[in-house]
């Protein structure tokens, strides 16, 4: 993968239904401004600028780099927009890393963001062009049939999700950033809300949220010089495979586990469960962390739902998984993987605050968009790879 | 001689355009939807290159001309993406899907990347499309629309430097008659003087026709190259800089994003005025002042061929028009009309964006 990489800075905006008090130039910068300070820099130290974000269509500006460029101090500098769907933030950040890898610049800016409360997320996820007709309306509409697909296949009994969705929202309590803070939240809280998409009910998917999260990336040289301990990038891989075609495994897509394959050689793996401390992986619907589990080999297949039973994936749990939350607690849709990919870097660095996993010293940060067929990983660790 | 590196400390592999294809361009809607477009392209430059499968494949589209999101994904069915592929997208010119394939091939571990860009502007209104990408606060509540835009860059362009009208037809002219040889661009008449305004000093021509299309690019690195292509067009430098969006930050008359890339991708030597060699420029200039104000920003001297293939005046398919233009230059490499060519890309209002690669040969071909 080339020259080493790392994460020297990362900033986050608080995430919420709505940011009427700032534009979408002020949202990014806040984010940018707060991973510049982590990483003890200005705009002025920054090489390039790599951007990702949802559909255009979610706030009706089209290509909001040119717009955001002078925003993001990106004048007379390279800048990116990359657009992977609801993998792009973790895209976004293997991009910017791909430019330390491949030895073009030093030190890049990642910045990843939604601003949901300019539009209607579900409406732009829901226009097709002519030829096609709309066979869903919105992501739950998509997805729910393969989650009734992963319960019969796997067996799970029914309170599974409801497990992951108070799992991750008592975890969110932790995390000053999150969306969904709600205290006390329960089994009987979530079995009360109703039924969106059988069977997701409202409080086992994730919400509509404003935020933008930001990292400075850096090479050896430069990471050597950052104020605060870095996060080294141990492995990156994307994976795509088409969305529609007879036989596709849509409940454990082939391009994750290839995905998953092939990060773990970069990095080493050969058990993640065991090797790995905590892993980010995006998971806006409650069942698919069970999904995931199996799709990322943390057990065999079938068995994903009873580690998420064990509470193998809790915050006390052998292998925790989305201590910051989640997904299920801030979903700012283009933003919503590189926060995975943030918060990862956040645990090896031991600046995750009240959500840290003591000790941790590798972890995964996960996303995936479209018809669950595009995916975006990476390792990161304390030590240098 | 100047190998043409950037000015920063860079990478070293060796990598080269070595096939390029594109689909008739064509300026009314042709029936196809984007994958019946884009197939075509991709089955053609395999062939061509023998490849079934590449190391990393990009994309560059946009939602807002396919007026759904999305539209890379279904764009995905043309590639035959199975088994999965290693895969990006950038919602930007195909030529900036390029310069992210060339990154990921400095990695060192994957020798060939397949790039591809398409767009349809057909099928909306591309000047009011474009006002969309203005900033949402400030500028596109006002309305303003690309062609708009571009005038009042054409007039600021124009008082600066006392080219008139006539300049501007003559670059119109020139690229209209190369398009009429470039078998994949639509035949448009010769520029007349009294063709009517579309926004004073911009006349008709000097406004790119409306076009759909589609292009793919094969990078290969070092050996693979060589042994892909009888005369591989070595990317010898590539760099692309943002300008300002505020069009009152900057000074419209000049396209200084486009001289920093130019610099730094080694077009230009630093500080000179002349280009380092440079025999061919391809140069994505979507209104006729853009190419003189390319010239200028790039150092590029009469003895330059601007466009040989008509450039975008002849035919602009929207997110393939920047990466058509690199094609164009390496295939003046390929077949040796040039030895050291460069191909432009631009984004953004009034050139906001602009990214330059210098292709070369080898000596002996």
């Amino acid at each position: 993968m080339g020259n080493p990489c790392a994460v020297i800075g990362v900033g986050q905006t608080r995430y919420r239904t709505k940011r009427l008090d700032v534009s979408i130039a002020g949202l990014v910068r806040e984010a940018a401004l707060r991973a510049l300070e982590d990483a003890g820099l200005t705009f002025a130290d920054i090489d390039a600028v790599v951007m990702g974000k949802a559909p255009d269509l979610f706030e009706g500006v089209m290509m909001p780099e040119a717009y955001l460029a002078d925003a993001l101090g990106a004048r007379g500098k390279p800048v990116m927009r990359v657009h992977t769907a609801g993998s792009v933030g973790g895209s976004t950040g293997i991009v910017a890393a791909g430019l330390i890898n491949g030895g073009v610049h030093d030190r890049v800016l990642v910045v990843a963001w939604e601003k949901q409360s300019e539009s209607n997320a579900t409406w732009a996820l829901t226009t097709h062009p002519p030829y096609n007709a709309s066979l869903v309306v919105g992501a739950g509409g998509y997805f729910a049939p393969h989650i009734r697909a992963y319960i019969r296949r796997s067996g799970a009994p029914d309170h599974i999700g409801t497990l992951v969705a108070v799992k991750d929202r008592r975890n969110a309590l932790k995390n000053p950033y999150a969306h969904l803070r709600i205290p006390g939240i329960s089994r009987e809280m979530v079995e009360a809300t109703p039924m969106l998409w059988e069977p997701i009910r409202y409080l086992e998917t994730c919400p509509s949220s404003d935020g933008a999260c930001a990292m400075v990336l850096a090479s050896e040289s430069a990471a050597r010089r950052a104020p605060r301990p870095p996060a080294w990038v141990h492995g990156a891989a994307m994976r795509s495979e088409p969305i529609f075609f007879a036989g596709r495994d849509t409940v454990n897509p082939r391009a994750g586990r290839d995905c998953a394959a092939d990060l773990y050689r970069q990095a080493g793996i050969t058990e993640p469960r065991d090797q790995l401390d905590c892993a980010e992986v995006y998971v806006p619907f409650s069942w698919y962390e069970p999904m995931w589990l199996e799709n990322l080999g943390f057990c065999g297949e079938g068995a994903g739902w009873k580690l998420t039973e064990a509470g193998a994936t809790a915050l006390a749990g052998d292998i925790p998984w989305n201590p910051s939350g989640g997904v299920l607690s801030s979903n700012p849709i283009g933003a919503s993987g590189l926060i995975r990919f943030a918060e990862a870097a956040l645990q090896v660095r031991g600046l995750a605050g009240e959500h840290q996993i003591d000790g941790a010293r590798l972890a995964l940060g996960h996303a995936y968009g479209g018809g669950a067929q595009f995916f975006a990983m990476w390792i990161v660790g304390s030590a240098k790879p | 001689m100047s190998r043409g590196r950037p000015t920063t400390a860079g990478p070293g592999r060796d990598v080269a355009v070595v096939a390029f294809t594109q689909t008739d361009l064509t300026t009314e809607y042709s029936g196809l939807s984007e994958v019946e477009l884009l197939a075509p392209v991709i089955h053609e430059i395999k062939e061509r290159t023998g490849l079934s499968r590449f190391g990393f494949t990009c994309s560059g589209s946009c939602d807002y001309l396919a007026g759904a999101p999305f539209s890379f994904v279904s764009a995905l069915d043309a590639v035959g993406a199975w088994p999965p592929i290693s895969e990006s997208h950038v919602e930007m010119d195909a030529a900036w899907a390029m310069y992210e394939a060339w990154v990921r091939l400095q990695h060192g571990d994957i020798d060939t990347a397949l790039v591809y860009g398409f767009g349809k502007s057909s099928q909306g209104d591309l000047r009011q499309i474009m006002t969309l990408q203005l900033d949402p606060y400030y500028l596109a509540p006002l309305g303003p629309d690309q062609v708009s835009l571009a005038a009042l860059q054409a007039q600021a362009y124009l008082r600066r430097c006392g080219a008139k009208e006539d300049d501007l037809r003559a670059v119109a002219a020139r690229s209209r008659a190369a398009g009429l040889a470039n078998p994949h661009a639509p035949d448009l008449p010769e520029p007349a003087a009294d063709d009517p305004y579309e926004v004073a000093p911009l006349r008709s021509y000097d406004v790119a026709p409306i076009t759909d299309g589609a292009a793919a690019i094969v990078l290969a690195a070092g050996d693979t190259a060589r042994e892909l292509c009888d005369r591989p067009a070595w990317i010898r430098g590539i760099d692309h800089r943002a300008d300002a969006h505020a069009l009152g930050a900057r000074d419209l008359s000049r396209a200084e994003s486009a001289r920093l890339a130019g610099e730094r991708a080694g077009a230009t030597r630093a500080g000179a005025t002349r280009s380092a060699g440079i025999e061919v420029a391809e140069l994505h200039a979507q209104f006729s002042h853009e190419e003189l104000m390319l010239c200028e920003a790039l150092g590029l001297s009469d003895d330059v061929t601007i466009n040989p293939s008509g450039g975008a005046l002849a035919a602009n398919p929207v997110m393939a028009t920047g990466l058509i233009r690199i094609g164009e230059a390496a295939a003046r490499i390929f077949d040796g009309t040039a030895r050291r060519a460069l191909g432009h890309a631009a984004a953004g209002p009034c050139l906001q964006q602009n990214l330059v690669c210098v292709l070369e040969g080898d000596v002996d071909g």
